[in-house]
């Protein structure tokens, strides 16, 4: 798969990762060796076979649905760059 | 006297706590001075001298009382820059965490505080721990160190090169690093030292900032295989906070190091011949085996038929994963915030400020496998690819105990080496991706030395949850293989 500079724009929105306009076209160049790369897979027959999605062979663990975290808001916001009166601040969002 | 206390194993340390032969707060000096003078190295991102003088008075104070927490209590380590460490910063070697200070520490941090462990520091990182030369980090690259023939520096492997390359220079007695595709072990054989990635779910995510959750695992590096069991043992343990973490009981890591390798059956996968490996590792791997015969061990040949499909299926899930789990850098909660006209803009300035070359390729690679219309071509495909892989290993453990494999193809490389060619440098975890995806424990041990007169590791892999097993036939190979090659200079500088 080839991708072009237009793909990986829309891709790097996707992501709301900014990218300047004279690292695409080396960037796409890039990306398309990778995904030529990792094509190979088209090789390997896996018709029948189920997807591995975690690393370990685990039932999710089931408990109480009880509130074991909270109160911690001074916490939560310590790191934050533009806390407010007790919340995230942004950009606006509506007008 | 310093010299010789920075020179002691893990465990030497631990039994000279014990027998009050010098104290926590002196053997703390002593490495905190080593960090200190080895700063060339860049080995550390954030040193912690002063928590760390605290730490080991607190020691002395409690074994003084006779209530010593354990074989880690007072025993000075490093902690990748990847587990949050309350009040200490927590950069992921990236520039988007900039000015981040966990307001707790991860659970593996926090059982080895209640061990009674000392940390030195913080360690240097590939960026989001995606590379494998320590190149990535926005901190700046970290040199082995080992140096090359012709004096260069080289890299220390990655992506836990600072934790390598401070447990070899004798910075640390020990140190914890994450392992996603070979991010413990593939550093340990370029730096000379023991690593260990245990069995996903042996230790718990929790804290531990996400590359690709179902692949991330802890575990230590030490300079001896005893070393890392004795770690393991105080960073293992089941966790209610990751619902990954398994519910199993950690048993005494030490003691399997006894029960040698009489009768054990080590399976050598022909699959892991691979083009452009150098011919020294051939050797090497076929003198392991050697090695371990003569211990008593019988060599069985088995196919692991998928192994080059790892590497590929490797770099569409993790991918995929870290491009979710990197979303959370938005520059609302922590970190960096670049403004932006709308919120949008903020988002995209942020990201595109912070994040490096690499981890924007992955983020971006992984955005592009997970979109409508590709979903199934990559991801699914990868993902049925991995159980594949997996039911391969299944299979060969149904005739034998633990596989032998090099860790890494080839020795250390020059800093810059490989930098305009990710899949050349994707190919160093050629070795240690196949046990990530199966979520298997491994090890690598320094087995010898290249022409070059660098270190090169083997890796040991054995069955979910059988630490023990691979710790004594990795004991049994450290003892074959009589490892004692130091990093040139170190006697000068200490």
């Amino acid at each position: 798969m080839a991708l072009d500079k237009a793909t990986v724009k829309t891709i790097a929105f996707l992501a709301r990762i900014k990218v300047p306009e004279e690292d695409l076209e080396h960037l796409a160049g890039e990306m398309s060796n990778i995904l030529g790369w990792v094509e190979q897979l088209g090789e390997v027959d896996t018709e029948g076979v189920e997807p591995m999605t975690s690393g370990a062979e685990t039932t999710l663990p089931q408990r109480e649905d009880s509130v074991t975290d909270g109160d911690a808001r001074d916490q939560v916001l310590a790191n934050a760059p533009q806390p407010e009166d007790g919340f995230y601040a942004v950009p606006k969002v509506l007008e | 006297m310093t010299a010789a206390l920075t020179d002691l194993t893990l465990a030497e340390a631990r039994d000279g706590l014990q027998a009050g032969s010098f104290s926590s707060v002196e053997l703390t000096r002593a490495h905190s001075a080593a960090v200190e003078r080895a700063r060339p190295l860049n080995a550390f991102i954030t040193e912690t001298p002063d928590l760390a003088l605290g730490l080991a008075e607190a020691s002395d104070a409690r074994r003084k009382r006779g209530g010593a927490a354990g074989p880690m209590d007072g025993i000075p380590i490093a902690v990748k820059d990847l587990f949050c460490t309350e009040g200490v910063s927590t950069t992921a070697g990236s520039h988007i965490l900039d000015g981040f200070t966990p307001t707790y520490d991860s659970t593996v941090t926090a059982n080895l505080k209640g061990a009674g462990a000392v940390m030195l520091g913080k360690t240097n990182m590939d960026e989001f721990a995606m590379g494998s030369a320590n190149m990535t980090s926005y901190y700046g690259p970290v040199k082995n160190p080992w140096k090359g023939g012709d004096g260069r520096d080289l890299v220390p492997g990655g992506s836990s090169g600072g934790s390598t390359a401070a447990v070899a220079a004798r910075l640390c007695l020990g140190a914890i690093g994450t392992d996603t595709g070979g991010s413990i072990r593939q550093p340990a054989s370029f730096c000379g030292v023991v690593g260990l990635k245990p069995t996903y779910g042996r230790c718990s995510r929790w804290g531990i900032v996400a590359f690709a959750s179902s692949l991330d695992q802890a575990g230590p590096m030490a300079r001896t295989v005893r070393d890392a069991a004795v770690m393991l043992g105080a960073m293992a343990g089941h966790d209610a906070r990751d619902s990954t973490s398994a519910p199993v009981d950690v048993p005494d890591f030490e003691a399997a190091l006894s029960v040698g390798v009489g009768g054990l059956k080590v399976g050598i996968p022909k699959e892991y011949v691979v083009d452009g490996m150098a011919a020294e590792i051939g050797r090497l791997w076929e003198k392991g085996a050697a090695w371990l015969k003569e211990s008593g061990a019988e060599i069985v040949d088995v196919s692991l038929p998928h192994t080059k499909y790892a590497l590929p299926a490797y770099y569409i899930v993790a991918p995929a994963e870290a491009s979710s789990n990197l979303a959370r850098y938005d520059g609302v909660r922590y970190g960096l915030r670049v403004d932006g006209g709308s919120l949008d803009e903020m988002y995209e300035n942020t990201r595109g400020a912070g994040f490096g070359a690499e981890v924007r390729r992955r983020v971006l690679i992984g955005t592009y496998v997970l979109s409508a219309g590709y979903y199934d071509a990559y991801y699914l495909k990868a993902q049925k690819v991995r159980t594949l892989i997996a039911e391969d290993f299944r299979r060969a453990f149904e005739t034998v105990d633990v596989l032998l494999t090099p860790t890494a193809p080839s020795a250390a490389f020059a800093i810059g080496e490989k930098m305009d060619d990710p899949i050349a440098m994707y190919l160093n975890d050629v070795f240690t991706v196949p046990a990530s995806l199966a979520g298997l424990p491994a090890i690598s041990v320094p087995a010898g030395l290249s022409a070059g007169g660098l270190p090169l590791g083997l890796q040991l892999i054995g069955r979910p949850f059988d630490e023990e097993t691979v710790l004594g036939a990795a004991h049994a190979l450290e003892a074959a293989a009589g490892f004692d090659a130091r990093p040139p200079g170190l006697d000068e500088s200490v």
